[in-house]
């Protein structure tokens, strides 16, 4: 059977759905970030599905994506090390206190 | 069957030519070749070494330690496979794994000839930074399982090291990018007037691109090509964690670091990766700055006369190595002891002048030619690895990072744009 | 040059992004999470080649396999702590999550069976050779502002990160 955009879209959305659990229910941060990490790789898998009927656009984008990832990710990890120093968890419920 | 053979006569690459066996044909050649060159380094290293600190290496095994990797690997292999205890199981298997796919990966879009490579993706060099980048997961995997500190100070320090060089590698790799597609004017236009020059990620075409604009990268835009090809030397040295970059590993420093808790095959794997790595990052280099298969000189020593005068070097390289061998076997000592390695040595030296002699043949030495040189230039890429190990002394953490921090990666991005602006004036 | 095995190779990559994913947000050990992570994020690479967008693949290994999960487990070694891998991984409101991402996934699937008629369902329109190439006069042309910001927006964040991770600023 012909693999259509409709299937890669379809993955894209599976990606999103476990993303979006992940980052509602887990309580280790790590994880939270990572889980952040996979719904931006299914917004970037359905920005290049689209883009083999669009036009190089959603490609572009899709780097532009991954870049914003790099950075997000880089001062997420930044902040929960200062925060771990201060507070030696990295519990997401005990993460509760606007200033210690 | 026939359709099986008529690939010979295509001038592309398997992939290209959608020809899948010879794919998987060319695989299992890459892999014995550089399985045999690993051994071959192993035995070198240790000769070389040997020799540049006026001592005499391995001599008992076989003569002059010839059978020395062999009783290496059959050790490696004997020996008991021991996991420590508290180490997480599924990722202290996984890790050398890792390690030696990403290795191996590498060699599918590697050029030996121009239609020698298993196959010619269109983001070649671009494919090749990312699987090297994916043995740092590896070490870190490595480090991490093994539930111990000197793994896991070795592994973070290793894997940092790698990180920050690759950074100083793709502005290198960038810069010789760059170079496929201007040809410059002025006192650096170079190449024959109106030569095609088309920008390219992949590894085949950027040598044709070497062919076409009539120079070697390392030689173009002088000295913007040789800064280039030396920030890159150096970037792939502290990249594999080779002296003087492998304080990692160094035995007086981490008790050999991120594969410390790591015995028998499992060493063996990490070993083999290494060096895999270090043939496939020699091979980028060669590719990229020294005109990959391309004898030296095509267009200013040009013609059928010179060609067959070149043709004759791969013989000859293998005389030369029959005659040392042949030598040593006169000069060994006449005692009864060593009759059998005498013997040994003697046939070796017979098997590799008969490889020159089928060198000789001329169907063989026209088809052999490109593989020939690219393997030459591979190999002294390795000599200088060696002689690096026996001449520099080791880098300390923050020096190393320092280095690749504060002087390759401004040199590379400076080297960058200058090529893009002598390129464009 | 023709693709082979298409559908065998898609179902393939698919499954093992799929159950990677869910091994990201299940497995208790953050170590393992990262290799699945890796192991997905391979896969959606692989899915990219299928379709014709080597460049995105190249990119996506480069920066998001051998950099940003090289980071991430670089922090889990930093700050792991044992005590956090033997409680209870899923908070208290686990329940509300599944019902609205249910909800979540209900409109997704609504959209793409209403939608299905205006998803053109074309093969590809342009060459495959020549895609780096017209990747990159793509962001050197149309995309030359974002271009800039995104570059300005990694050295905010080095510099924010930098600063983040000191010990006193």
């Amino acid at each position: 059977m012909e693999i259509t955009t409709l299937h890669y879209l379809v993955v894209a959305a599976a990606l999103f759905i476990i993303g979006t659990i992940g980052v509602l229910t887990r309580r280790n941060v790590v994880i939270i970030l990572m889980s952040i990490e996979l719904i931006l790789n299914a917004v970037n898998l359905n920005l290049v599905a689209f883009s083999r009927l669009y036009g190089l656009h959603g490609q572009v984008f899709s780097i532009f994506v991954i870049t914003d990832a790099a950075a997000e990710a880089a001062v997420g990890l930044g902040i929960l090390i200062a925060f771990f120093r201060n507070k030696e968890t990295i519990n997401a419920d005990e993460i509760d206190l606007l200033k210690f | 069957m026939s359709d099986f053979l008529n690939y010979l006569n295509s001038n592309l690459t398997p992939g290209q030519a959608g020809a899948y066996l010879w794919v998987v044909i060319y695989i299992f050649i890459i892999f014995a070749a550089v399985s045999v060159a690993v051994i071959a380094m192993n035995w070198l290293e240790r000769k070389i070494l040997a020799h540049m600190q006026v001592r005499l290496g391995p001599m008992r095994v076989g003569p002059h330690g010839l059978l020395q990797p062999i009783a290496d690997a059959v050790k490696l292999l004997i020996k008991e496979d021991i996991i420590p205890a508290g180490a997480d199981k599924l990722v202290f298997w996984m890790a050398p794994v890792v390690v030696v796919i990403t290795a191996f990966t590498t060699y599918i879009v590697i050029p030996f000839g121009p239609t020698h490579a298993v196959t010619d993706m269109n983001i070649g060099i671009l494919f090749m930074l990312g699987v090297a980048s994916l043995g740092t997961l590896g070490i870190i995997m490595a480090g991490w399982a093994s539930n111990s500190h000197y793994p896991l100070l070795g592994s973070l320090r290793s894997s940092a090291q790698m990180v920050s060089y690759e950074v100083a590698m793709g502005m290198a790799v960038v810069s010789a990018v760059l170079m496929t597609s201007l040809t410059g004017a002025g006192v650096y236009g170079i190449g024959p007037a109106g030569g095609e020059a088309i920008g390219t990620l992949s590894m085949i075409e950027i040598v044709r691109a070497q062919m076409n604009q009539q120079v070697w990268f390392i030689f173009k835009f002088f000295p913007l090509g040789l800064i280039a090809f030396f920030v890159f030397a150096v970037a792939m040295v502290a990249e594999t964690n080779r002296a003087p970059f492998d304080l990692p590993e160094a035995e007086s420093e981490l008790t050999a670091g991120f594969h410390t808790e790591y015995s028998g095959f499992r060493w063996s794997l990490f070993f083999l990766a290494e060096y895999a790595a270090m043939i496939a990052v020699s091979s980028i280099a060669v590719t990229l700055w020294l005109g990959g298969w391309l004898r030296p000189f095509p267009h200013w020593l040009s013609g059928d006369a010179w060609d067959t005068a070149f043709s004759f070097f791969p013989a000859l390289t293998f005389f030369v190595l029959a005659g040392m061998a042949l030598r040593t076997t006169v000069r060994m000592p006449k005692h009864p002891y060593f009759k059998i390695q005498k013997t040994g040595l003697g046939v070796f030296g017979l098997v590799l002048g008969g490889i020159g002699l089928v060198l000789l043949v001329p169907q063989v030495r026209d088809r052999i030619q490109d593989i020939y040189w690219f393997s030459i230039k591979v190999a002294a890429f390795m000599y200088l690895y060696i002689w690096y190990r026996g001449t520099f002394p080791r880098y300390r953490f923050d020096q190393l990072m320092k280095l690749g921090w504060k002087f390759m990666i401004p040199t590379g991005i400076g080297v960058l744009i200058a090529t893009a602006l002598v390129g464009v004036l | 040059m023709n693709p082979v095995a298409t559908p065998f190779f898609f179902y393939a990559l698919a499954a093992v992004a799929v159950l990677s994913a869910i091994a990201v947000i299940v497995r208790r050990n953050p170590v393992h999470s990262a290799i699945a992570l890796i192991f997905t994020l391979l896969s959606l690479a692989g899915l990219y080649l299928m379709l014709y967008a080597p460049f995105v693949a190249g990119v996506q290994i480069i920066l998001y396999v051998g950099g940003i999960v090289v980071l991430f487990l670089f922090v889990i070694m930093l700050i792991n702590i044992d005590r956090m891998q033997r409680e209870y991984q899923f908070n208290k409101q686990w329940l509300v999550a599944l019902l609205a991402t249910a909800v979540l996934g209900a409109l997704f699937v609504a959209v793409y069976v209403k939608g299905q008629s205006i998803f053109p369902h074309n093969a590809v329109r342009f060459l495959e050779e020549k895609n780096t190439q017209e990747v990159g006069k793509m962001l050197y042309v149309d995309y030359l502002l974002p271009f800039e910001i995104a570059s300005l927006l990694l050295l905010v964040a080095i510099v924010g990160a930098v600063v983040m991770a000191k010990k006193r600023i």
